[in-house]
């Protein structure tokens, strides 16, 4: 399987690991990665907030480009990218009055043409491997955490259900792990908040993590860039607001998927986070 | 009698402009409050969001401006669990980017957005000149704009013994087009 | 020569206020073939009657044009006064001034001459007009009745007391419909079982009235007085005839878990039930999905118990079909599930429960005997949320319309919760409050002031589970859209009602209109609202729309009282505008080339196949013919008909190319 890569922003810099372990993943199972040339910022969830000709010319710029280099698919790992994908691509398509303005900004021909699929999709179609695959199945028990942007708004994303969406628990239970029944699995961690409003994100990822500890999960996985720093890089911030020491980890779901097919855990990354992996060598990693 | 509609078109109105700019009709809001309960930063608002869309409703000049004025407006996630779940699939958050929209444009826009703002617009600004996300030059951008130098002063060296932090920026080559980019949508307003 | 007379109305200001009335009868006095035109400021009116009967006879008229309003109308009227006066009453038509003239357009000398070329038209049609007669048709004085609910029952009881035959036919193995599971009833709280199963056993052990339990219609034939129905009765594995009803093979029935469809899930049967106590008929059915013996091919204790040997596993289903005259639908409503709601667990959470269900559990006779315990565990609830408008009134749920039945039981629901646990917290999340209706407002205040249920305004976006309680996240929109969470032991969702299971394909195999929705539609949503587009066939009760239980008595009785007025004939008179397939002399017979794209074009089933035979019995051509009874003069056939061979009486192409040429 060939495939179109756009890793994003967050995948060079904070949340390297979850670009790591993704291209580990995909070789392992045999996929090979075209990247986008050239690519840039997608906007996040900045551009909207202040323009929205920017937030469309942004990502239709990404998506004009991978046109250029052949790609019919485009693999968005960060959930806040291939929401921002979609959302332009619909956008266009709905309103093809926009389209002038935004190929002259971008200075480029836009067609509409590439189909943007996230991390989640990608794993699932290769799910049967993946389980024929795994050498060390990952037995934890896990909160699967989908956050916001893989699965709303529904309109735009068209992706698993709604309200307690199941694909990332089934590719958990795949590689051995048991996911727990949890209802937090789409509430919003805080977001684009990380920074200026830290105070805000204690609050809801904290909300988060005290669940899922009480449900017994001895980790949470995720599938988003966002939630992981809030998750892990807050996770100071998210203690003192609960006034307690949580150290259940926050991983990316192709880490643990990495661990399950018997990568290396340090070519997943999994020693950047600051939240410690504790049990990934006993874990995960036959001996 | 011109076309369609009997009514006029109070093209005043911030109700007005929504609908022009982003196809949501106010009138469409019954006033569940389905989108208030689900609302993860709801209870921190001075505004919830169907209080937002009932002060819209009115049409009223003073009205318009309190909801131009509020600070709720600049706590939605954007996370569209209201969107989702709303019984009338009225897309909150598309209007409340317009809102912010025109409270910025109108100079209204509340003090306490200010470091909210000026997070948006450092990560503008830093990929209009390098085109991918500078995370360390937005962290200290923000500072400058924000004053509020000493916040996360811990977290930095974590991160950077992590291999997290990247010093120096990631450059795209065709950096002129993103400079063209930025004139052809943010700079035409 | 035709001799026509014009009569241009004024219809008070209507028409006379934008029309020159008197010029346009100037005008028409031009028209050939017009020897008489006046007009008059209401020839509704008896003196406008009058005139123009007088005028029939005076001038020796054979034809007349009304110009005046709608003839949907008067048009009747004035085809009686025609033909009241010596002229045949299909040699009346009516020019529309008002709703093609007047209303739609500015006063002016325009208006007025497009008034006067309205008239021309008809005058020209009415020159073409043959003299029409009604058409008789015999009537069964049989009616059939489908659906057993109280809305069924009531019908078939007016019908049969009026004197006249009736088959009750119920799908499921009891009358009773949804009232049977009902616990009390607002606003009086009366007991409904104990209201209904008199009016069950009335309707069982009535003279007049045929059972059909545990039956289907399957097909339907025919038109209004001459209906030929299909029913399935699907073998309930017993011989009726034999069974007294002892329940020995209910008690001895070795499998028992089976979920209980009259308990909504919340209690378990067996194989071979009946679906509750107080069922008419009394008699059980075995149901094969669940039997062993069907399912193993082993068992048969049922059939060892028995004691009077009724149990028949080889029985089959059976087709019977009867002559009915007339055909109410009383077929009801279903509720959504709570599984349709994916913002509270798409129904994983066992105490989330729909209206019908809190019903059982409130019920003496349901899965609890009447206590309050909650599905999951058992316990009494201490905190209950109702939540009102679940699913109503929502278009993301593909239900925009108001369930009209949810206000008033959740009110009642929260009252009885209260009544059975004192201690208790009721909380009812609401968006208005609907209780128009005799002491139903006054019911809601009951439940609000002296049984202290909380009402708050919002509704709730999100429900989940945490330490065996429900959390729900609400808020109330009285409060500036302050958020509101409840911890419950208990939710009841008051979910919206909805068309029942296959309505839309019982619409079809009956040939009435339904909404977007599948409820069946009226023929006027003001002025005939019992019957359907389809003459013959009537609507009582939530079939039609979301009701409550006195608005579907009172719609059953006014559609039992259609059903006794059709019935007061021996005959039917149609109208005869009816399509007629040409028929001349031998040797052409028929312009008719017997290529029947008309029969497959015909939505009502009127076209039959005719032999034309020669003396020596040969079969010399087969044409089309038009059956008048099924006809409803549609003109489908008309423009299908590649030879042109068929025309609709008082409609034909000679008559409409006549209107259209004089323009």
């Amino acid at each position: 399987m060939r495939i179109g890569y756009y890793p994003g922003c967050s995948l060079l810099g904070s949340s390297r690991e979850f670009d790591e372990s993704a291209r580990a993943v995909l070789k392992a199972l045999g996929v090979e990665l075209v990247e986008v040339p050239d690519w840039n910022c997608c906007g996040a969830s900045s551009a909207h907030i202040l323009n929205h000709e920017l937030s469309i010319a942004l990502p239709a710029r990404i998506l004009a480009l991978a046109e250029q280099a052949g790609i019919s698919e485009i693999l968005a790992p960060c959930a806040a990218c291939s929401n921002r994908l979609l959302s332009a691509q619909q956008e266009l398509e709905k309103h093809p009055e926009l389209l002038p303005g935004i190929e002259k900004a971008i200075g480029m021909p836009y067609k509409g043409s590439v189909k943007i699929v996230n991390i989640l999709e990608v794993l699932d179609r290769l799910k049967v491997l993946i389980s024929v695959l795994t050498t060390a199945p990952f037995r934890k028990k896990v909160a699967s955490y989908y956050g916001c942007l893989l699965v709303r708004p529904p309109r735009v994303v068209n992706f698993d259900r709604p309200e307690d969406p199941q694909s990332m628990d089934l590719l958990l239970k795949a590689v051995g792990a048991t996911p727990v029944e949890w209802p937090f699995k789409t509430e919003c961690c805080g977001a684009a908040f990380s920074v200026t409003r830290t105070d805000i994100v204690a609050k809801l990822s904290g909300k988060l993590v005290q669940d899922a500890v009480k449900r017994g999960a001895d980790a949470i996985v995720v599938a988003c860039p966002m939630c992981h720093s809030n998750l892990d890089l807050r996770r100071a911030e998210i203690n003192e607001y609960l006034q307690k020491e949580y150290a259940v980890p926050a991983m990316f779901i192709t880490q643990v998927v990495g661990l399950a097919l018997g990568l290396d855990p340090k070519a997943l990354g999994l020693h950047r986070h600051l939240v410690p992996v504790a049990f990934a060598e006993t874990a995960g990693v036959q001996s | 009698m011109n076309s369609g509609s009997h009514h006029d078109h109070h093209e005043d109105t911030l109700a007005w402009r929504i609908q022009q700019a982003t196809g949501v009709k106010l009138a469409h809001c019954y006033q569940c409050g389905k989108c208030a309960a689900g609302c993860p930063v709801a209870d921190q608002m001075d505004l919830p969001p169907c209080q937002v869309f009932r002060m819209l409703q009115y049409g009223l000049p003073e009205y318009d401006k309190r909801v131009l004025e509020s600070e709720g407006i600049w706590l939605c996630l954007a996370c569209e669990t209201c969107s989702t779940r709303c019984p009338q699939e009225v897309e909150i958050p598309k209007v409340m980017d317009f809102i912010r929209g025109e409270a910025l444009r109108l100079n209204l826009a509340h003090p306490r957005s200010r470091d909210i703002l000026a997070f948006h617009r450092a990560f503008l600004d830093s990929i209009e000149y390098t085109g991918r996300l500078y995370e360390v030059g937005l962290v200290a951008d923000y500072k400058v704009r924000s004053r509020h130098f000493l916040k996360d002063v811990m977290l930095a060296p974590k991160m950077y013994v992590k291999g997290k932090l990247g010093l120096l920026p990631h450059l795209i080559k065709n950096r002129r087009g993103m400079k063209h980019l930025f004139k052809h949508t943010i700079g035409k307003g | 020569m035709s001799r026509i007379g014009v009569f241009t109305c004024h219809c008070g200001e209507n028409i006379g206020a934008t029309v020159d009335c008197v010029k346009v009868a100037e005008m028409c006095k031009d028209i050939p073939g017009v020897v008489h035109s006046v007009e008059y400021k209401y020839m509704c009116s008896d003196p406008g009657q009058r005139q123009m009967q007088e005028a029939i006879k005076e001038h020796k008229l054979d034809g007349v044009v009304v110009a005046a309003c709608s003839p949907r109308m008067h048009e009747p009227t004035f085809r009686r006064a025609a033909g009241d006066a010596g002229i045949n009453p299909y040699m009346c038509e009516m020019a529309n001034l008002r709703e093609h003239c007047s209303w739609v357009h500015e006063k002016g000398e325009a208006t007025t001459q497009k008034a006067a070329d309205l008239i021309r038209v008809l005058v020209e049609k009415v020159k073409h007009n043959e003299p029409l007669h009604p058409i008789k048709v015999p009537v069964t004085r049989t009616a059939m009745v489908i659906g057993g609910g109280v809305g069924g029952i009531q019908v078939a009881l007016d019908i049969a007391n009026g004197g006249h035959k009736v088959v009750l036919v119920e799908k499921s193995p009891s009358i009773g419909g949804h009232m049977s599971q009902l616990s009390e009833t607002f606003p009086t709280l009366d007991c409904s079982q104990c209201i209904l199963t008199p009016r069950m056993v009335e309707a069982a052990q009535h003279p007049n009235i045929t059972l059909m339990t545990y039956s289907e219609v399957e097909k339907v034939d025919g038109f209004i007085g001459n209906f030929k129905v299909t029913v399935r009765k699907k073998a309930r594995k017993l011989d009726e005839h034999l069974c007294t009803g002892c329940g020995l093979c209910i008690q001895k029935c070795p499998n028992k878990k089976i979920s209980d469809e009259f308990n909504e899930g919340l209690g378990t049967r067996t194989a071979i039930y009946v679906p509750f106590p107080q069922a008419v008929p009394n008699k059980p059915v075995i149901d094969t999905l669940n039997c062993t013996y069907y399912k193993t091919g082993k068992c048969k204790v049922c059939e060892k118990m028995c004691p009077t040997n009724a149990i028949r596993f080889d029985q089959e289903d059976e087709l019977v079909t009867l002559d009915i005259g007339a055909i109410v639908l009383a077929t009801g409503f279903k509720l959504m599930k709570t599984d349709a709601f994916p913002e509270y667990g798409y129904g994983k959470h066992k105490d989330i429960i729909d209206g019908m269900q809190f019903e059982r559990l409130a019920s003496a006779s349901g899965p609890t005997s009447g206590v309050m315990k909650r599905p999951s565990d058992g316990r009494s609830p201490e905190t209950v949320v109702f939540i009102a408008c679940s699913g109503s009134r929502d278009r993301a749920k593909g239900v925009p319309y108001c369930s009209k039945i949810c206000c008033m039981y959740t009110a009642k629901h929260a009252m009885l919760y209260k009544h059975k646990v004192h201690s208790g917290k009721a909380y009812v999340f609401y968006m208005d409050i609907r209780a128009a209706g005799k002491d139903y407002d006054e019911f809601v205040r009951r439940a609000i002031e002296e049984d202290e249920v909380k009402y708050i305004r919002g509704r709730v976006s999100k429900i989940y589970e945490e330490d065996g309680k429900l959390i729900v996240m609400g808020a109330d929109t009285l409060m500036g859209g302050e958020p509101v969470v409840i911890k419950a032991d208990m939710v009841v969702l008051a979910t919206a009602v909805q068309s029942n299971d296959r309505s839309e394909e019982l619409a079809q195999t009956l040939h009435v209109s339904y909404d977007s929705y599948g409820f069946f539609a009226e023929a006027h949503p003001k002025l005939r609202p019992v019957e359907t587009n389809t003459a013959g066939i009537f609507l009582a009760g939530a079939c039609q729309a979301p009701r409550d239980i006195p608005e579907t008595v009172a719609q059953a009785s006014g559609a039992a009282a259609k059903v006794v007025g059709l019935f007061s004939n021996e005959e039917l008179t149609r109208e005869p505008i009816v399509a007629v397939v040409n028929r001349q002399a031998a040797p052409v017979y028929s312009t008719c080339v017997g290529c029947f794209i008309c029969q497959g074009a015909c939505p009502y089933q009127a076209i039959e196949q005719e032999e034309i035979m020669a003396r020596s019995g040969e079969v010399i051509m087969t044409l089309a013919r038009i059956n008048p009874g099924l006809c409803q003069g549609c003109g489908t056939c008309v423009a299908t008909c590649r030879t042109k061979a068929i025309d609709l009486q008082g409609f034909s192409n000679e008559q409409l190319y006549a209107e259209l040429m004089t323009l």
